[in-house]
């Protein structure tokens, strides 16, 4: 066996409450490395050719929650949440920094595939003996805050009971769903450490259609031992020298970019999306650094630190803690709504983090029903009350209505696209006439980084082009290269923040499994092998929804608006170049002019069992 | 060397747990947070507590085990187990004041930091990030010592009020 993988993982029966262990060959953790390719690569073979008809909500439609080979041993370890992504009906491979992804390979495990559904909430609990199905009735309705705090307590007494006298036990690892993932708010969040989430794919949803609360790890065993001991060790001194020398993003994380992305670079969402430019000196970085308690906050493994700790100690949201926010929650809770105190985007990032919806994806959706508010589609006797911009009691509630699906809540539960369809029909429109305020890609709300003054690190394909939508951390850039890095980090499942240099990466990888791991291997198999594979499932759709190929692989109406305002005022992003770069996108990676993998890329990147299917959506 | 020994704040440690890596790497070859000699407590996230052996001046673990298998070493005043002698009985781990010592996963024997037979990894990774939770002190024995032997949980309920404010008492 490679070396890095426990090499057992747990597949779990909830309608049958049976548990097993299963385990991959050679072949197939070469070919598919762990997390996000090897999430797909299981999703395929036992899904097949029921994928188009699969509803993801399905008993059987499988819930996978992965490790790779370089998590907990490369810098900033993490989980990878995948399945059939509710909201996008592809493949997510959604990660999150959580002590979890370490318990479980301790525990002797490298991941955990669910399917079934409970007959009452449960949480599942994996030790060094194994993986149990635990009763959740208790916990079931709790908010983030809660369920750490009881996940920890009951299972701490648990361990202790069963081993009284091994010494104190520590706290178990957890990944778990608040509220909004309990009630199948499509584009809700796997959730960790109250404030990190797997935000993108709406597994939170798939999570709470199973009735799983959580799942939660405790191990005491070795992490699985290395190909190459010395030469990891050694390689994990140098990764952290130069993560330990990245000083800028140790002392502010993003923590100070919701002032200046908007007054720099044009590129930060306010108002859904109407303007990206602000100049908001009440933003600025200091009038969030002085909630911060604690200034340097790490992950397991991890010397980037990028989060501080928040908290509110007085006033109407006293109580409040989530880490900074950080960029993606300033924006998302903050100036897309409208919101421009620090301490009223600390509280709805904390509120929306305890609910469990994605910080990015819940809040593209509120600030979409806001602008349907402006535009009087959306009325006061609609939603029950005014929701103006900048109106924090008001998203509070929209927040919380959302989470239960309570009145109009109900509706935006189903994600922004899907509700803009909802709300056409429900006002007798056509669906374009709303689904122009929608920024999403493939459905998946688009992340806080804009591309029409082509300032921040995205450009014009970069989600378009995108097999994981709105996704900001797997975006195509100038062409493929940026999410071959993306899925590495995704599959290997370490932290997007603790990267290093891409030869050190590899080098690691190759002394942690002993593949013949090198940059090109990655960037002309691996990588290619399993975006292929995952634009392949996102195309092949889903009942509700089937994208278009060309035609959905392009930003949203408002990323061609001109910038209302500011130094990039009248900028837009150009569409001729989206299309010529999807298109050398698509040639890169050997897929036809409309991006359906050819007959000879398959067979290449040995998925040649897809070919009937490509060969269908060609004709 | 007599005189060395780790001073901690807990307030600064980012939860990083490379000391674990760190401790664990020197001492069992690899990566294995559980049976690191420093293990870092979170009871609940941003509350991290560094908890290892505080060489109490008195050494209440040595004079509970039955066996006779803890003594002092003489050069670092670190604990050293022989562990042909321990018998898994846990009397060190109720003895200590923070229940520091913990039944190694490996083996079940008591394991207890022995400070790196004076060179500590564990500081070292702490203060190369800069963190410096840990510190290495040259000051003699002290009755004081034996106020870092506490069990990690209470020490985060004190530093959730203290980062948190009212709120803090009740996330744990
Ligand atoms: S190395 Fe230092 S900062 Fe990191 S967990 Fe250990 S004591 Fe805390
Ligand atoms: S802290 Fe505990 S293990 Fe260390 S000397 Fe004191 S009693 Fe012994
Ligand atoms: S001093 Fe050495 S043995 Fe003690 S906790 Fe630190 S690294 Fe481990």
């Amino acid at each position: 066996m490679p070396g890095g993988y426990a090499g057992k993982f747990l597949d779990v029966d909830l309608t049958k409450e049976r548990v097993k262990e299963v385990s991959f060959d050679d072949k197939t953790l070469w070919q598919y490395f762990g997390g996000r390719g090897l999430a797909a690569k299981i999703l395929w073979d036992r899904v097949g050719k029921k994928w188009e008809n699969l509803d993801p909500y399905a008993p059987e439609s499988p819930l996978i929650v992965l490790t790779g080979p370089m998590t907990g041993i490369y810098p900033g370890g993490r989980i990878c949440v995948s399945g059939k992504s509710p909201v996008s009906m592809g493949t997510v491979g959604s990660t999150a920094s959580t002590e979890f992804a370490h318990e479980l390979r301790c525990a002797g495990y490298d991941g955990v595939i669910f399917t079934g559904k409970a007959e009452k909430p449960v949480y599942f609990l994996v030790t060094n003996d194994g993986g149990e199905i635990m009763p959740a009735e208790h916990l079931w309705g709790k908010v983030g805050e809660e369920t750490i705090k009881m996940l920890n307590r009951e299972v701490g007494e648990e361990m202790k009971k069963r081993k009284p006298n091994v010494g104190i036990w520590r706290e178990p690892g957890m990944v778990y769903i608040g509220p909004a993932g309990e009630n199948m708010v499509r584009n809700s969040g796997v959730m960790s450490k109250i404030c990190h989430a797997a935000g993108y794919g709406g597994y939170g949803a798939l999570m709470g259609s199973k009735k799983l609360k959580a799942v939660v790890a405790k191990g005491r065993g070795k992490m699985p031992a290395p190909d190459a001991p010395e030469a990891a060790k050694l390689l994990w001194k140098k990764a952290h020298q130069i993560l330990i020398a990245n000083s800028e993003m140790r002392r502010y994380g993003t923590g100070y970019l919701g002032y200046t992305v908007g007054a720099d670079l044009s590129s930060e969402p306010i108002k859904n999306w109407q303007t990206e430019w602000h100049d908001e000196k009440s933003y600025a970085g200091p009038r969030f650094e002085q909630y911060w308690v604690k200034k340097k906050w790490a992950d397991f493994n991890c010397t980037t630190n990028c989060m501080k700790v928040s908290c509110i100690k007085n006033g109407r949201w006293k109580g409040d803690i989530t880490d900074l926010p950080d960029y993606e929650l300033q924006a998302y809770c903050g100036t897309n709504l409208g919101l421009f105190e620090p301490v009223d985007n600390i509280h709805m990032s904390a509120l929306i983090d305890n609910l469990g919806h994605s910080g990015i994806n819940g809040p593209n959706t509120m600030g979409f029903a806001a602008e349907l508010y402006q535009r009087k589609i959306l009325t006061k006797k609609d939603i029950g009350f005014e929701l103006n911009w900048g109106d924090v009691e008001a998203f509070t509630k929209l927040a919380w209505m959302i989470a239960k699906r309570e009145g109009i809540g109900d509706v935006l539960a189903e994600g922004s696209y899907r509700a803009a369809i909802k709300i056409a029909e429900m006002k007798g429109k056509k669906p374009e006439e709303l689904l122009k305020y929608v920024v999403h890609v493939k459905g998946i709300e688009i992340g806080a980084h804009g591309t029409r003054s082509d300032m921040d690190y995205v450009h014009d394909a970069s989600y378009a082009g995108n097999v994981q939508g709105g996704d900001h951390t797997s975006t195509i850039g100038d062409g493929y290269s940026d999410m071959s890095d993306a899925i590495f980090a995704d599959s290997g499942v370490f932290c997007d923040f603790c990267r290093t240099n891409r030869e050190l990466e590899f080098d690691f990888a190759k002394a942690v499994t002993g593949f013949p791991i090198t940059v090109e291997s990655w960037r002309k198999e691996t990588g290619p092998r399993i975006v292929t594979l995952q634009r392949a499932l996102l195309m092949l759709g889903g009942p509700d929804l089937k994208w278009e190929p060309v035609k959905d692989d392009d930003n949203p109406p408002r990323f061609y608006e001109p910038l209302p305002e500011g130094p990039y005022k009248g900028k837009t992003t150009d569409k001729k170049r989206v299309d010529q770069k999807l298109m050398a996108y698509f040639e890169t990676l050997g897929w036809d002019e409309r991006g359906i993998p050819t007959k000879e890329t398959l067979k290449r990147l040995d998925i040649a069992d897809l070919e009937p299917y490509m060969k269908k959506m060609r004709a | 060397m007599a005189n060395i020994w780790i001073a901690r704040d807990y307030a600064a440690c980012s939860g990083c747990k490379r000391c674990e890596i760190a401790c664990s790497m020197k001492h069992e070859g690899w990566i294995w947070p559980e049976a690191s000699r420093i293990r870092v407590f979170m009871p609940f996230p941003g509350l991290e507590v560094p908890h290892l052996c505080a060489q109490c001046s008195d050494y209440p673990c040595i004079g509970s085990c039955p066996t006779k298998a803890l003594s002092v070493d003489p050069a670092t005043k670190a604990v050293l187990v022989d562990r042909e002698k321990c018998i898994s009985c846990g009397a060190c781990v109720r003895a200590c004041p923070g229940n520091v010592p913990i039944m190694h996963p490996g083996d079940n024997k008591a394991t207890i930091c022995n400070l790196c037979n004076g060179d500590p990894e564990c500081v070292k990774v702490c203060k190369e990030a800069g963190y410096n939770a840990l510190m290495l002190v040259d000051e003699g024995p002290s009755v004081n010592r034996k106020l870092f032997s506490r069990h990690p949980v209470e020490v985060a309920k004190e530093l959730a009020v203290y980062f948190f404010g009212e709120k803090g008492e009740e996330v744990i």
